[in-house]
């Protein structure tokens, strides 16, 4: 198998700030883990039981030094391989993004997991809207990619999500919205760079 | 050239075991021995074995070569040595012939102590499940009370799966690869296609040519022949061979036109000079009748509810004799049973035959897995 590479933007903080969203002990999906780092982080600080899927060749090899588990598969394809609640979390990093199925991926998520967790970045975020303005599609260190050549296809604002989350069932447990290493709690689909959710389905 | 990741020149063992040994068939052999070989240094913990069991037609004979024979490289060579995949720096590595085998372990052309003839056809079914039981003997004989990890490809890869489920406590790692939980109906099909072809050969004497002094080439041919398009893919096929004609133009005649038709009849005389025709038979049953979820009535989540080892599961593309949905099954089982797994799903061209390849993300997999083993 083999895929286009998504290249990890993802960083120590934003470990940090999924690691703060998971209860120590847990069993925990990570959805696109890429080169498995944050389920590394997450087994050394919150002492997890994981597991990652991911397609790409390089990234599964990555994931083997890693010494995680991780299971090459397509998430387009659903995530049959697990039973309905086997999971405590998953979590999709800064991959809701790149999905082409985003509706039928979280209903997947729900289904295996109790909670849900994602990251992405946030397209409201004032840099984004002034590159905009001034005529051009951001590219900023969250959001790398040029337009021609970005695996993003679902970018979307704070706004956007939590709209989706309303409309599909989606009921938003925690909201952490992040810059660099802060906490933006003031205006935060403007000011905010990266979001992460913590979900469940509405019940 | 001096090779440095080979293990060189090696020395095959044979131990013999009295402890009459209850086969799953309810047959019992009363003593046996088995024929192996090792590579690398068994540690002063014996933490640090790894037990390599072989597929359909293959034996012990798993890395280096013989002193006598420079040519006689071991079939899983290019994945262990000093350096490789599985490299015996660090790990202790046994290879073993499987019981009814015929390269020296007690099989159809060993001799029957009780009666002084050879078993011949009366030789006893074995199952996967026997050949574990006997490699647990080679274990305790070696002193081996757990194994770093148990590595097999296709019917190799079977008999991994069975350690984990009849001896949880004595392997720490499984490495199933190009495997399947159990056979289909069309992988039964071709197996009893090739068994047929050997029966029914005129020089198969009911599994008693020895005594006629024949050998059912025909049988074995047939057989291998078949069981040869089945490891390749059609791609690979096409890729080696294509149409291409041997000499010029056609003949329209039956003699050889086609280098397929060259390469498989050169296959088919070569195993029919090596290998023994009931082993053969035996071999393909075991196969056959493989499947730990019989008990619990096809539920293979509850059949590996015993397991406890970590594993490794990998499958290729081409491979349409144990194709990639058949591992991803006994990965879905280990899931549900919340064991440590990881899969992988190699793109190859070369069909079953790819777990023999040296393919560099596949043997990059195995190093790593083997890496983070901690012995």
């Amino acid at each position: 198998m083999t895929n286009t590479t998504i290249s990890s933007t993802i960083s120590r903080p934003d470990f940090a700030a999924i690691a703060a969203l998971v209860k120590a002990g847990a069993k925990v999906l990570d959805l696109g883990c890429g080169d498995g780092s944050l389920l590394r982080y997450l087994s050394d600080t919150r002492n997890v039981h994981g597991y990652g899927v991911e397609i790409n060749d390089e990234n599964i090899q990555a994931c083997f030094n890693n010494g995680i588990n991780v299971i090459q598969s397509d998430l387009e394809s659903g995530l049959s391989s697990f039973e309905s609640g086997s999971f405590d979390y998953v979590i999709l990093s800064q991959t809701l993004q790149a999905m082409r199925h985003t509706e039928g991926l979280i209903k997947e998520m729900m289904r295996v997991s109790k909670e849900g967790i994602v990251s992405f970045p946030n397209f409201g975020y004032w840099k984004n809207r002034l590159q905009v303005m001034s005529g051009h599609m951001p590219v900023s260190e969250v959001l790398p990619y040029e337009w021609f050549d970005t695996p993003n296809i679902h970018l979307c604002t704070l706004s956007d999500f939590e709209r989706f989350c309303r409309q599909y069932g989606v009921h938003i447990l925690e909201r952490r919205i992040m810059n660099g290493d802060h906490q933006i709690s003031f205006a935060p689909n403007l000011l905010g760079k990266l979001a992460f959710y913590r979900f469940e389905q509405q019940k | 050239m001096l090779d440095l990741t080979s293990v060189g020149i090696v020395i095959p063992k044979s131990v013999h075991f009295d402890k009459p040994l209850h086969l799953k068939s309810g047959a019992v052999l009363d003593s046996y021995d088995l024929m192996y070989e090792t590579y690398g240094e068994l540690n002063e913990t014996k933490s640090n074995s790894v037990l390599i069991c072989h597929a359909l037609s293959s034996n012990h004979h798993v890395a280096g070569y013989y002193a006598d024979d420079p040519k006689s490289i071991g079939w899983w060579d290019n994945m262990i040595g000093p350096g490789k995949p599985i490299d015996t720096r660090k790990f202790f590595v046994v290879g073993v012939n499987n019981l009814g085998g015929c390269h020296g372990s007690t099989g159809p052309a060993s001799i029957n102590a009780k009666t002084g003839k050879l078993y011949g056809a009366g030789f006893p079914m074995v199952t996967v499940q026997d050949w574990v039981a006997a490699q647990v003997q080679l274990a305790n004989h070696l002193g081996i009370k757990q194994f770093a990890a148990i590595a097999g490809g296709s019917l190799g890869g079977m008999q991994a799966l069975q350690w984990t489920l009849d001896f949880p406590d004595r392997v720490q790692h499984a490495l199933v690869i190009a495997a399947a939980s159990k056979l289909t109906a069309q992988n039964i099909a071709f197996n009893d296609v090739a068994r047929q072809a050997i029966i029914t050969d005129p020089d198969f004497y009911g599994g008693d040519y020895c005594s006629h002094d024949a050998v059912p080439r025909r049988g074995l041919r047939l057989a291998r022949m078949l069981g040869h398009i089945t490891y390749l893919s059609d791609h690979s096929m096409a890729e080696k061979f294509g149409r291409e004609l041997r000499n010029g133009p056609l003949g329209f005649g039956f003699d050889v036109e086609f280098e397929i038709e060259s390469y498989l009849r050169y296959q088919g005389d070569k195993f029919a000079d090596q290998f023994d025709a009931n082993t053969y038979l035996l071999m393909t049953k075991a196969l056959d009748y493989f499947d730990p979820a019989h008990d619990s009535k096809g539920d293979l989540r509850e059949a590996f509810s015993a397991a406890q080892a970590d594993f490794l599961v990998l499958s290729f593309t081409t491979d349409w004799r144990f194709s990639p949905e058949r591992s991803r099954a006994i990965v879905k089982a280990l899931l549900d049973n919340e064991l440590n797994v990881s899969y992988a799903e190699i793109t190859s061209s070369y069909g079953h035959d790819s777990f023999l390849m040296e393919d560099r993300y596949y043997h990059e997999l195995v190093r790593a897995y083997m890496n983070n083993i901690i012995i």
